[in-house]
């Protein structure tokens, strides 16, 4: 190691070298001010407890208060239940459609739009739009069911029926834009092979199965990334529909992190509980690309 | 070498258009606008004020009622403008009260706190804490602060220092549709005067359509949000308030409150006068409002919206009593910032004494349906003559009697959620409301025995 490193380093022209650091330098600073320097400060921070303006040592004093809280497991277990339900769903609905409005069909790019329409959406005009349609009695969901005499629940009132309907509209909006990477990457797949196995009798099934689906894992491993943290990163529409409510049902790691800081002012438990949703995502994203991107043919 | 130093000198060009753009933009933010303006005014004419350093106040404010309440502050800060050419105040919508609590706490610990802001009077022990205030005690006259209705002065005060004005406070009233009441029977001069009445109204207000299903319902008491502050009068007119004056003690589980949350939970539950579950803070004006509630309890904040908008002939009252009559102030007071200079904060002081004059404060509440919070405003013409046309405007003033502070301690945030959390599960029958109240009392007392010495 030692003996190949200057080697290799001889290798280069200093002068490329400092090019590309002067090229990379404005990202690098960036990331050091932005994601850096708060992921060191947020961990520092964990390990303090401020009680009327004075900070106090608290160690990992904190880190078992918070593991110990109620509100904590119950917001931890509506975000894996959320992660669970709305990840698989949405890619495979996204898939579904790709393919479907992938083939020659009349208004191809019509349906394209609207399927990709939720994502062009404000999330704030989106979170009041379901909002309205979730409304009790005469909001349009209600509305709607009253067609066929059938009452509604209290959408976003019944802990038993909010992290559903979160789900639903979640489900919506990330299909469409998942759709999208799945549309570009049917797209650049070599027709050939389907030529061949046209050759060879394979039907459409098959061809999905053999073909399609292991040539667009790339694809899929980065949507499964996107979608996973895209499930941990909920906050605007918690605010502006429940609030976390009733009773935490619909609570969710970021935006608890968010009312422990800003609106209960405890940034030492606001800081332990984001140095843990930290530590989850990295499992995740070390568990993506460590495990399954060695499973995955490019 | 030449690309290297392009990408440089790039750089150094971006750095420093960056930095120029900055200054400019913090520049406009503030006084150079201020001074700009300012002496533009002064070289125009009057010249009356050369000695005066102009001075602009940043304001935060919030919106948390129905009705346009940004163009009546705009007009205040004009007019005070008027009144006093050195000084202008600049509003800044902040949000809910929440955001606006959000926003100025920022502003505090990232150093630049705004010179003074309406925040909620329950959340003076995080500002304490947060060691962000200016004492007021010393700055106004004892007898300034005696004209203040006492029970909204309770929420000013941690013992006997002052901590922030009485501004846009609210009570808690009883709103129902007077149509409704002659439908149902009843008489619509005569609101329920005692749970057992309000219950009785209440089921008799209450219509199923044809399929079984309820078409308009006895009564609304929002449960999100504000569900601890319903909750709290309820127990006041049980006969028992659940907090202490100086925001270190709670008393959640009092058997006063737990009657109070047995009833609150059964009229839902069990006597099926009011929709069972959670009821959002905001729809249920909108419900009284298009007929699908006769009856509400919400802030006073909201009698003017109801007012403008309402289709019907509606009618106010006190909240009905348990043992007695009773409803907790709410709404927010006016701060002042410690970290500004002494100048800002006399000229804050100033803008203060010039909001709580009495016909001010009589037009304000004629405007947005807050209570007047002093006994003064109730003496002017403007608001005497307001009330002899619309006798609902003085039921809150009348209730004040019966008033008390509201839930505040250390930490209030927390408390406060903790106590709605539990608060609705019993609601939504997850636990017994003996079980809530326990549970949010033990863990009240372990988030404040720390502030206990």
């Amino acid at each position: 190691m030692t003996r190949s490193w200057p080697r290799r380093f001889r290798g280069y022209r200093l002068k490329d070298n400092l090019l590309a650091y002067a090229l990379l330098f404005p990202s690098l600073l960036l990331l050091a001010v932005f994601t850096f320097y708060p992921m060191v400060k947020v961990l520092d921070w964990s390990f303090y407890e401020t009680v009327l303006k004075e900070r106090h040592f608290a160690g990992l004093d904190q880190y078992k208060h918070v593991l110990q809280d109620e509100v904590f497991h119950k917001v931890l277990r509506n975000n894996v239940w959320l992660a669970l339900v709305t990840v698989p769903v949405s890619i495979w609905l996204a898939l579904y459609m790709a393919v479907w409005v992938n083939g020659k069909l009349r208004g191809r790019s019509l349906i394209r739009a609207a399927f990709f329409y939720p994502t062009l959406i404000p999330m704030i005009a989106i979170a009041n739009i379901w909002l309205f349609i979730y409304t009790p009695d005469y909001g349009l969901l209600d509305k709607f069911l009253g067609l066929f005499g059938i009452q509604g629940p209290g959408w976003l009132g019944e802990p038993g029926w909010v992290l559903v309907s979160m789900m639903v509209m979640l489900i919506w909006k990330e299909a469409g834009y998942f759709m999208i990477f799945f549309l570009a990457g049917l797209q650049s797949l070599p027709q050939e092979v389907y030529q061949a196995a046209q050759m060879d009798g394979a039907g459409p099934l098959r061809k999905f199965r053999a073909i399609t689906f292991p040539l667009l894992m790339p694809t899929t491993l980065f949507v499964l990334v996107i979608a996973t943290t895209n499930s941990f990163k909920l906050v605007d529409h918690l605010y502006i529909m429940t609030k976390g409510g009733p009773n935490n049902a619909s609570n969710l790691l970021l935006y608890h992190i968010y009312e422990t800081a800003f609106s209960f002012w405890d940034m030492g438990k606001a800081s332990v509980l984001t140095v843990i949703l930290l530590v989850m995502l990295l499992a995740v994203s070390i568990f993506y690309y460590g495990f399954l991107d060695k499973r995955i043919h490019y | 070498m030449k690309k290297l130093s392009l990408v440089i000198m790039v750089w150094m060009l971006l750095l420093t258009a960056c930095s120029s753009g900055g200054q400019q933009g913090a520049a406009g933010n503030g006084n150079s606008v201020a001074s700009a303006d300012q002496s533009g005014k002064e070289s125009q004419g009057s010249g009356n004020a050369e000695d005066e350093q102009p001075i602009e106040l940043s304001f935060y404010f919030p919106v948390a009622v129905g009705g346009p309440i940004t163009s009546f502050i705009d007009k205040l800060a004009a007019d005070f403008h008027q009144e006093n050419p050195s000084i202008t105040v600049k509003p800044v919508y902040a949000g809910s009260y929440q955001d606006t609590m959000t926003k100025a706490a920022t502003a505090v610990q990232g150093g630049n706190a705004p010179d003074l802001a309406v925040l909620l009077s329950t959340e003076l022990y995080s500002l304490l804490e947060m060691d962000a205030l200016e004492e007021l005690t010393p700055r106004f006259s004892e007898e300034y602060f005696n004209g203040f209705y006492e029970a909204f002065m309770s929420n000013t005060k941690s013992g006997d220092q002052v901590w922030s004005v009485p501004f846009q406070r609210s009570t808690i009233v009883l709103y129902y549709n007077k149509d409704m009441f002659k439908e149902a029977g009843l008489d619509p001069e005569k609101a329920p005067a005692n749970w057992d009445e309000l219950r009785e109204f209440a089921s008799k207000l209450t219509v199923k359509d044809s399929s079984g299903s309820v078409s308009q319902w006895g009564l609304e008491i929002p449960s999100t949000g504000y569900q601890y502050w319903m909750l709290q009068a309820l127990s006041l007119q049980s006969g028992s308030n659940i907090v202490n004056n100086n925001g270190t003690e709670v008393y959640f589980n009092k058997p006063e409150v737990k009657e109070a949350l047995q009833f609150y939970t059964d009229l839902g539950r069990k006597d099926k006068v009011m929709p069972e579950g959670v009821l959002e803070w905001a729809t249920v004006p909108s419900d009284f409002i298009s007929g699908k509630t006769a009856m509400m309890f919400h802030t006073t904040g909201n009698l003017s919206k109801v007012k403008a908008d309402a289709t019907f002939d509606f009618g106010v009252a006190y909240l009905p009593a348990n043992k007695s009559y009773g409803s907790p102030t709410g709404g927010g007071n006016l701060y002042v910032f410690k970290d500004i200079p002494e100048e800002r904060k006399a000229a804050a002081v100033k803008f203060i004494e010039f909001l709580t004059q009495p016909e001010r404060v009589a037009q304000w509440s004629i405007d947005t349906g807050y209570v007047g919070t002093t006994e003064a405003a109730y003496e002017t013409e403007l608001l005497k003559s307001y009330v002899a046309g619309f006798p609902q405007a003085a039921v809150a003033r009348d209730q004040m009697k019966y008033a008390s502070s509201e839930l505040s301690t250390y930490q209030n945030g927390q408390v406060t959620k903790l106590f709605n959390d539990n608060i609705q599960s019993a609601l939504l029958g997850e636990m017994t409301p003996e079980e809530a109240l326990e549970k949010s009392q033990q863990q009240a007392d372990d988030i404040l025995k720390k502030y206990r010495k």
